[in-house]
């Protein structure tokens, strides 16, 4: 296991506008300065339209910053172009998104293996077996060859996390994962953000609403109107 | 491509109506496209064929006689009060030698002189007018195979024989075998035995032509010596213009193509082809067209999984080959169809249609339609595979 000060990402006076040059131009994130480590398992929380979701995409490369700095692995992003941005975020990042948005033309273990098949084609055996290990992980592994539409929310979004999990991202970014889901189920999957947190040493990134799950995080970032303000650790570290 | 060629068929197994949809359009327009250039192929070639069975396809000639008008000093001007001339029967000069320079062209397949003239034929009191035509009776036969459109008597020209067509003998009341007196008008005139009937089917020939000796003619006609055509055939029939005014230029003699000779009929073969090409073409683009709004639909439809793929870290090139491979899928499975139909469809006309022609397919004709749909897929999808790579993946992902 690495080393648990080792850097993941680092954002430095980020901002973010939206309709850049037109009257309806709107900045969303006002400079944001935020270092995130290997292990760290962080929850993002805020009022709606605070700028969560926005922040969350710009850190996964989706949406380029307007200014400020971004370093991912130590790399800085500026200036990139759409195919080393893309081929950056399908290596380091992972995404889990409210909406489970799985691939219906797809069967879940296909849909597991989408990151490895964009990046590099057919699957592999050993490919298709990792895919495999990881929805035995999310305990899904009877239901690998259904289509999304057979499976319930729960399922869909642990199908979800095994896909965001299959590239071994260094960072894990969730926005509102268990936003659907009844309080049981939401549980259930907060406990695999955990446990492959710990298991693979992957950074958590996870926007939620619900205070228990953020008080169940090491640590909790709080965005208002575009600005960070505050960043506690949890009480008791739940690490140890 | 492999990640493009699965997410298109499984993108086009999942849209199952609308790719089922899609793909009658296809092949119903790629089944008219094919049905009808075959059909109008199969026409043309007919007609070709039974225009150019019972013709040459150059007739080379003596130049036409004109007036000499003795050219003016500069600055004057006169009025001429010109008698055309009449174009009499005459020889083309050095018939021989022309004869040699069209046998050594390598694009002539066979070459053949003739003398042809007006003449009457007469039997009793009956007179009818005629075209004597005195040939070389293995080198005519290379142009016009006429050996086998014999329907009494055999093929057979010179020491006082003749063939005549059917229509005369009928006239004339002649049978194999019968004697004819044939009147020239220069003073010729002579009685010839009735060797052979012949039936080409065309009746202009059958009831005007009586096939002599080119000796015997040549008497007849008062010109000894003389070759006032020559028949040409060529390898390729649709070059015959420009052979023959390689003819023209290396023999400075007058030739005249079957294109030239039937310019109506080229005309009429010319539009028919024009109009099929239009019909092709107008098809093709309603059919290109109905591609293009089926995906375009897809791509909205998909805008969200669009997003989610690159997210995944699909690329924009990848986004751009998956829909460009749905068209190009459209158009080859589409042409499939659309070409056994078009099949079907010729092989039910060649067996219960009105038989005045048999349509043949070419398989090339199906290669050219596959291809040219296939390509025509590709195109088609070119703007909504441009949407779907140019959407922003931030916003595909919240469109629901
Ligand atoms: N494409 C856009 N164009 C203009 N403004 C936008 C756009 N996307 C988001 N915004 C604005 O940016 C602000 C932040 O939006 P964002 O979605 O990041 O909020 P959020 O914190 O995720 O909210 P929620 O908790 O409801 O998901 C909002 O005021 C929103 O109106
Ligand atoms: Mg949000």
């Amino acid at each position: 296991m690495s080393e648990p000060s080792q850097e993941v990402l680092r954002l430095q006076g980020l901002r973010k506008s939206y309709n850049v040059g037109m009257p309806t131009e709107v900045e969303v994130l006002h400079g944001i300065d935020l270092r995130l480590a290997r292990n760290d398992f962080t929850a993002l929380v805020g009022a709606s339209g605070s700028g969560k979701s926005t922040l969350l995409n710009v850190i996964g490369l989706l949406d380029p910053p307007t200014a400020g700095e971004l370093y991912l692995l130590g790399e800085p992003t500026r200036g990139m172009d759409d195919a080393s941005r893309t081929a950056l975020r399908g290596g380091a990042i992972g995404f889990v998104f409210q909406f489970h948005h799985l691939i219906q033309a797809f069967t879940a273990l296909e849909n597991v293996l989408m990151p490895l098949m964009a990046a590099r084609g057919k699957p592999r055996r050993e490919d298709i077996d990792t895919a495999q290990a990881l929805m035995a992980e999310v305990g899904l592994d009877k239901l690998a060859d259904r289509k999304p539409d057979q499976l319930s929310g729960g399922q869909q979004q642990r199908v979800a996390i095994a896909r965001a999990l299959i590239t071994r991202p260094a960072l894990l970014l969730a926005d509102e994962p268990t936003g659907n889901l009844d309080s049981r189920t939401a549980a259930d999957v907060f406990a695999l953000f955990r446990r492959f947190n710990r298991k693979f040493g992957c950074a958590v990134l996870l926007v939620t609403h619900d205070s228990r799950l953020s008080d169940a995080c090491d640590r909790t970032l709080t965005l208002a109107d575009g600005l960070i303000v505050s960043d506690q650790a949890a009480r008791q570290s739940a690490g140890s | 491509m492999w990640l493009e060629w699965t997410i298109a068929t499984k993108f086009l197994r999942e849209g199952r109506t609308q790719t089922a949809l899609i793909m009658v359009g296809i092949a119903v327009g790629v089944s008219v496209i094919v049905f009808l250039s075959a059909l109008i192929d199969g026409l043309q070639d007919n007609i070709i064929e039974r225009t150019l069975g019972t013709q040459a396809h150059i007739k080379v000639e003596a130049p036409d006689e004109v007036n000499q008008v003795v050219p003016l000093a500069g600055g004057t001007m006169q009025l001429v009060l010109e008698d055309k001339r009449a174009q009499r029967l005459r020889s083309i000069n050095n018939w021989q030698q022309v004869r040699d320079t069209l046998d050594a062209l390598p694009e002539v397949t066979a070459v053949s002189p003739l003398i042809s003239g007006p003449a009457f034929a007469r039997r009793g009191s009956t007179l009818e007018s005629v075209a004597l035509m005195g040939i070389d009776e293995v080198r005519y036969q290379k142009i016009i195979p006429i050996r086998n459109d014999m329907v009494a008597g055999q093929f057979r020209v010179g020491a006082g024989d003749a063939v005549i067509g059917s229509r005369l003998a009928w006239d004339l009341g002649l049978r194999v075998g019968d004697k004819l007196r044939l009147d020239a008008g220069q003073g010729g005139d002579s009685v010839v035995n009735v060797a052979g009937i012949f039936e080409l089917g065309v009746r202009e020939l059958d009831s005007r032509y009586v096939y002599l000796d080119m000796k015997q003619a040549q008497s007849l006609l008062g010109l000894p010596g003389a070759a006032t055509v020559i028949d040409v055939t060529v390898k390729d029939i649709f070059a015959a213009d420009t052979v023959a005014q390689r003819i023209t230029r290396l023999t400075g003699q007058k030739a005249e193509s079957w294109m030239q000779t039937n310019g109506q009929l080229m005309n009429a073969l010319k539009s028919q082809s024009l109009s099929t090409r239009m019909i092709s073409l107008f098809v093709a683009v309603s059919v290109a067209f109905g591609i293009a709004s089926v995906l375009s639909v897809s791509v909205v439809q998909r805008t969200r999984e669009i997003g989610i793929l690159r997210a995944m870290g699909a690329t924009r090139a990848q986004m751009l080959r998956v829909f460009l491979l749905q068209g190009a899928l459209f158009g080859l499975a589409g042409s499939v169809v659309g070409g056994t139909a078009g099949y079907g469809l010729v092989w039910l006309f060649n067996a219960f249609g009105p038989r005045l022609f048999q349509i043949p397919v070419s398989p090339l004709l199906l290669l050219a339609a596959t291809i040219l749909a296939t390509v025509t897929g590709v195109i088609s999808a070119a703007i909504p595979a441009r949407r779907a790579a140019r959407l922003d993946p931030v916003v595909a992902i919240r469109h629901v």
